[in-house]
């Protein structure tokens, strides 16, 4: 008896090792295990076993009962593991094929590059402050100190819609906006679309982009004016940058000057540069100590009050940053143009 | 203004300072230069030579061989075609290897066999006109005056040996433009001596007051008059050096006379005028506004109708000049002019800046004159003017000088307040520090008071002042400071906080950012099939566009949304999506209607869409609910727009939030797209930002997730084709209750087994208490309730 239990383990375990799917293992738990099963009839021939012989006997069945049960589940587990590694191979991609086009739209430079200003300056406690595109004389020159018939207004060929009425031709009048409704401190920028009657061509367009700046409150000073605007050329353009400050003329600000760059490509050394064309330096904006005059104008005290402002031409900044050329791919919406940013 | 370097070393002494140092320096200090430029920089190897002799060449019938004296140990030979090859005269030789101004490049070669080592040239050849070398032979070679010497860079003896700074002046500097006032500037950069000159006339007797008289009748315009007398004249081209410096500043030599007037304006900065004093009748010159009707003929041969708020100079009988622009031509300077009456007057710059514009002729003079000159000038320059018609031999100056002057010669004063400058600037300059700058341009301070020289028009306030000290302290040695004053919070409004959001919710769907111009071509409104009558017509008009393109602000920014498309389309891109979020402008009117140009227009922010080739119409609108959705827009509805011309009738929503219209979205017509271009599907949206903003729902608040199931019932009823489906899911929604968790259009089906003009709809319904489960009862009446309102409001019939 013993010899033939023996002889039914080595069978069963002979079987299910080499089973090679899990039907087959099946029917070896069906042949040993099942109702008409081998190991099941052993039992079932208990009753021919003396009372004596019987608790061994079964003690032996059930052992074998386990040892073929946990055959079962080793090898289905095996079975498990070779049929996976199966699916996963046939399941293999080519990953180095393109991933789907998922369409995700581009921001448009301009607003590339000014969102980045505001950020810059939004850091260190600016406000955005806007104004209208079509401004009334007054804003647009009067109170910045340029009086009609004043020969500044020459160097700013103005698109009028009455005697009295103007496409603004900077953001300044932003300036006298909100002095009018904000007492000191303030501290704007206000970015914004400017106009003048420039023929359209490859540097110059009708239409485009200045982000003016305000600040106002006491004890304000010039070297105010040269920390903050250094500090913004750096964040904008790199630590390493080198700005200058130099003499120039705005009737609105007095002192004023025009703060350059110098060249990050030639560092003023190559006389055929082709980003400064030699001249070492790139303007980026104009900026001043705000006029007594414009302040008045505004109900601001200037024995009280001091205060700077600046203004960035954005466009220069966009095609310099990302070496544009041709100022009319801003307005043609050309997607093949907007998806290079 | 071009500044010859030469003519600056007769006021500053220019040793030792390089032109990139004073070009730096000068830019530092507040005189921009654009750029030093060497005149003679187009040549190379062109030298004087004379011709030694001259043999016709054997083959040809024009040209000749000549051996020409280049000052080397052996003569070369040239071979020339010009009729003037004269033997003796010096003329300009471009040896082998030479380059003249076009980049003209000459080498040795043969003509007609023989060997030509070099070319002589003409003026042209040279880069410069008869006006520059009146003696030169415009079909011939330039034969340069007796004693010219051989051999030598021909650049030193026509003037082109010349370094000339080109400055940008700022309007607020009349007085730099001027050789005098840059040597100013110049003087003060380099801490050098300023020599001025005092103009000496020797005068030939006689009193002006015996030929001319001089009245004023117009002093507020005309603050001081000064003119004095030459007679004699002897008109001929100026001497070389002349020339050459008119030449080097930009300005083309005429005559001695002309030249002169030029020479003093360039110098001083004070334009002068002179009169043929033979054409003055009377021997009168008044100063007057015009009365109405005069009219002048000018120095260009152009008639002008002067009005009564300009000045002119008038004779007895009629104007002569318009002053400070330009002069009559019956009174012009010609070879026969004998007696010359210089002019060096102050003119109101307005007047005279309104009058060059209406007259439409800008000169050199009004230029000037318009930006305010220093009235304190007139004097020295007319003397100046007198002094080189002695040195050039150009005619007598009368004895006298008439001087009609209602100007004060006082200095203008102001408090020196070195502690303000300080504080304004954020440095620490002692007064003393302070006087030493404003003394080098010319200041003075005595008495706490700052005394402005007169040829400073633009000084004022103390602001004025502390610029001058700030740029020749240097703009580079005020410390960069931060942040003084209160501190502030930096932030964005909630309406460019709510716009940046559309933006990114409009990138994410995959719109790309389009930026569009703001005026339009009134044609545009054509072009999307508004009715003539429309409101949206009336536009905001630009009275000097640069064109129709460019001539009225947008009332709708459809027009540039579709050209943006289309731009894509016929460059072959296979789709593009855009959007734009910028402005319009819509006008104030008038009673009558009509737009009212003094008032600004309401400038609105508007959100537009467009797309072709990559979304399906609901795909399309699917965009803009989530645009809708993601910024909290309150009870945001679709209504089927059939009359709005721009857009498809079938295919056109309004967008409303409660009642309120906020936008319309569609597909564009298809005649609409043909005038474009086009016979693809456009999908366009226009949303006003505005009213969307006003529309934000409240922040939402914390439902606590439900505990109880939601019990899902589907129902399809059959109904007219005709009705919108979204109005049967308002019906339901209003119908059902509180119970009534969702609604969802899941089916919409015409064709088999559905009646023509009919179609099957089906919702699912998705039930919920928050208290408890519901019981099947509550559903099936929550259905009934939702069938019976269907069934009457839209006629539908349940389908089981």
């Amino acid at each position: 008896m013993k010899e033939k239990l023996q002889s039914i383990r080595e069978m069963a375990t002979e079987a299910m090792a080499a089973c090679a799917d899990s039907r087959e293992l099946d029917a070896i738990r069906v042949k040993y295990l099942g109702k008409k099963g081998e190991v099941t009839a052993l039992m079932k021939n208990m009753r021919s076993l003396t009372p004596e012989e019987r608790p061994a006997f079964g003690q032996m069945v059930n052992e074998l009962r386990s040892v073929i049960e946990a055959g079962l589940a080793e090898n289905k587990e095996r079975l498990e593991a070779i049929a996976l590694e199966r699916k996963l191979k046939s399941e293999t991609l080519d990953v180095t094929m393109p991933g789907a086009e998922i369409p995700v739209g581009k921001k448009h430079p301009i607003n590339l590059v000014l969102d980045e200003v505001k950020d810059i300056f939004i850091g260190m406690g600016f406000s955005i402050a806007e104004g209208p595109d079509v401004e009334s004389d007054y804003y647009n020159f009067e109170a910045l100190n340029i009086p009609k018939d004043h020969p500044a207004r020459d160097t700013q060929d103005t698109f009028y819609i009455s005697d009295n009425v103007v496409l603004r031709t900077q953001t300044s009048p932003i300036q006298i906006r909100t002095m009018e409704n904000k007492k000191p401190p303030i501290r704007i920028i206000a970015p914004g679309r400017v106009f003048r009657s420039d023929d359209v061509d490859a540097t110059h367009s009708p239409l485009f982009h200045q982000v003016e700046g305000l600040v106002i409150d006491k004890g304000i000073r010039m070297s105010d004016l040269k920390g903050i605007l250094e500090m913004f050329a750096k964040k904008l353009y790199g630590e390493e940058t080198v700005v200058r400050f130099r003499p120039h003329h705005f009737p609105f600000t007095e002192p004023s000057a025009e703060m350059d760059y110098q060249c990050f490509q030639c560092h003023g050394k190559d006389p055929n540069c082709s980003v400064c064309h030699g001249e070492g330096w790139i303007e980026i904006l104009g900026c001043g100590m705000v006029h007594p005059k414009v302040l008045e104008v505004c109900g601001i005290d200037p024995e009280e009050y001091s205060g700077y402002a600046f203004g960035i031409g954005l466009e220069r900044l966009v095609m310099g940053r990302f070496k544009i050329t041709d100022i009319r791919n801003f307005y043609e919406n050309d997607v093949r143009f907007l998806h290079q940013f | 203004m071009k500044l010859p370097m030469s003519w600056l070393s007769e006021f500053v002494d220019m040793e030792g300072i390089s032109n990139q140092d004073y070009d730096a320096k000068m830019t530092m200090s507040g005189s921009k230069v654009e750029e030093v430029v060497y005149l003679g920089r187009e040549f190379k190897n062109v030298v004087t030579g004379k011709i030694l002799s001259n043999v016709p060449h054997p083959d040809s019938d024009h040209l000749v061989i000549c051996q020409v004296d280049v000052g080397k140990e052996e003569p070369i030979q040239i071979v020339t075609g010009a009729p003037n090859a004269i033997v003796g005269r010096v003329v300009p030789v471009a040896l082998h290897k030479s380059t003249l101004p076009g980049g003209v490049k000459i080498t040795k070669g043969k003509l007609r066999g023989v060997p030509s080592n070099g070319m002589m040239c003409s003026f042209e050849e040279l880069g410069l006109t008869q006006n520059d070398l009146p003696y030169g032979d415009p079909d011939g070679l330039l034969l340069m005056p007796e004693g010219t010497p051989v051999g030598v860079d021909i650049r030193t003896v026509v003037g082109l040996d010349e370094y000339v700074a080109e400055f940008e002046i700022t309007s607020n500097r009349p007085d730099c433009m001027s050789v005098i006032g840059l040597a100013r500037e110049t003087a003060a950069t380099f801490d050098r001596e300023l020599k001025l000159h005092t103009p000496v006339v020797k005068g030939c007797g006689g009193d002006i007051n015996e030929h001319l008289s001089i009245t004023n009748e117009a002093p507020d315009l005309c603050p001081r008059y000064t003119a004095r007398l030459v007679k004699n004249i002897k008109i001929e081209p100026s001497p070389a050096w002349m020339r050459e410096r008119l030449h080097a500043a930009g300005v083309r030599p005429i005559n001695n006379i002309v030249d002169i007037t030029n020479y003093v304006m360039l110098e001083y900065g004070q334009p002068m005028h002179a009169f043929d004093y033979a054409c003055l009748k009377d021997k009168k010159i008044i100063i007057r506004r015009p009365v109405a009707g005069e009219s002048i003929e000018t120095l260009d041969g152009q008639m002008h109708e002067l009005d009564t708020n300009m000045v002119c100079i008038a004779d007895g009988s009629r104007p002569t000049a318009v002053a400070g622009v330009m002069g009559g031509y019956d009174s012009e300077i010609t070879d026969s002019t004998n007696m010359v009456v210089f002019e060096s007057a102050n003119f109101h710059g307005a007047t005279v800046r309104v009058t060059a514009k209406k007259l439409g002729m800008r000169t050199e003079a009004s230029g000037r004159f318009e930006k305010g000159l220093d009235p304190r000038m007139t004097v020295d320059a007319v003397n100046r003017a007198c002094e080189l018609v002695e040195i050039l031999g150009a005619g007598e100056v009368v004895d006298g000088i008439i001087d009609v002057d209602t100007t004060s010669a006082e200095n203008k004063r102001l408090p020196f307040e070195p502690e303000k400058i300080n504080m304004l600037l954020g440095i620490q300059l002692t007064a003393d520090e302070q006087i030493a700058y404003l003394t080098k341009l010319g200041f003075g301070v005595e008495n706490g008071e700052v005394i402005v020289p007169h040829f400073r028009t633009d000084i004022a306030r103390m602001c004025d002042i502390a610029e001058e000290v700030a740029r020749l302290y240097g703009y580079d040695n005020i410390p960069t400071t931060l942040f003084g004053g209160e501190a502030v919070l930096g932030s964005l409004t909630a309406e460019q906080t709510f716009e940046k959001k559309i933006g990114e919710i409009a990138r994410t769907c995959g719109f790309d950012e389009a930026f569009n111009f703001s005026f339009g071509n009134p044609k545009m409104y054509d072009d999307i099939a508004l009715p003539e009558d429309s409101e949206k017509r009336k536009s905001v008009r630009i009275l000097n566009p640069l064109g129709t393109e460019f001539s009225v602000m947008r009332t709708t920014s459809l027009p540039s949304m579709l050209e943006s498309l289309m731009h894509n389309l016929n460059h072959r891109n296979e789709t593009a999506s855009l959007y734009e979020l910028y402005k319009i402008y819509l006008p104030k009117l008038n009673d009558n209607g009509t737009v009212n140009p003094e008032q600004l227009p309401d400038e609105p922010h508007i959100l537009t869409l467009g797309s072709y080739g990559r979304l399906s119409f609901f795909e399309f609108k699917g965009v803009i609910e989530k645009i809708l959705t993601t910024c909290r827009i309150a009870d945001v509805s679709f209504e089927p727009e059939k009359e709005n011309p721009s857009y498809h009738p079938g295919r056109c929503a309004r967008i409303l939030s409660g009642d309120t219209e906020i936008g319309v979205f569609g597909t564009i017509h298809p005649l609409v797209a043909k005038k474009y271009g086009t016979n693809a599907e456009i999908l366009a949206a226009e949303i006003n930002v505005d009213r969307m903003f006003a529309h934000v729902a409240p922040e939402n608040v914390y439902h606590p997730l439900p505990k109880y199931p939601a019990s899902t019932r589907d129902i399809a009823v059959l109904c007219d084709d005709e009705i919108p489906v979204a109005r049967m899911q308002k019906a339901i929604e209003k119908s059902v209750g509180s119970i009534l968790e969702s609604v969802s259009l899941f089916d919409v089906y015409k064709g088999k087994n559905i009646p023509e003009g009919k179609k099957s709809v089906a919702y699912s319904l998705k039930l919920r208490r928050s208290d408890r489960t519901l019981t099947d009862s509550e559903c099936d009446d929550a259905m009934n309730k939702a069938i019976s309102i269907l069934e009457e409001k839209f006629a539908a019939k349940l389908r089981k």
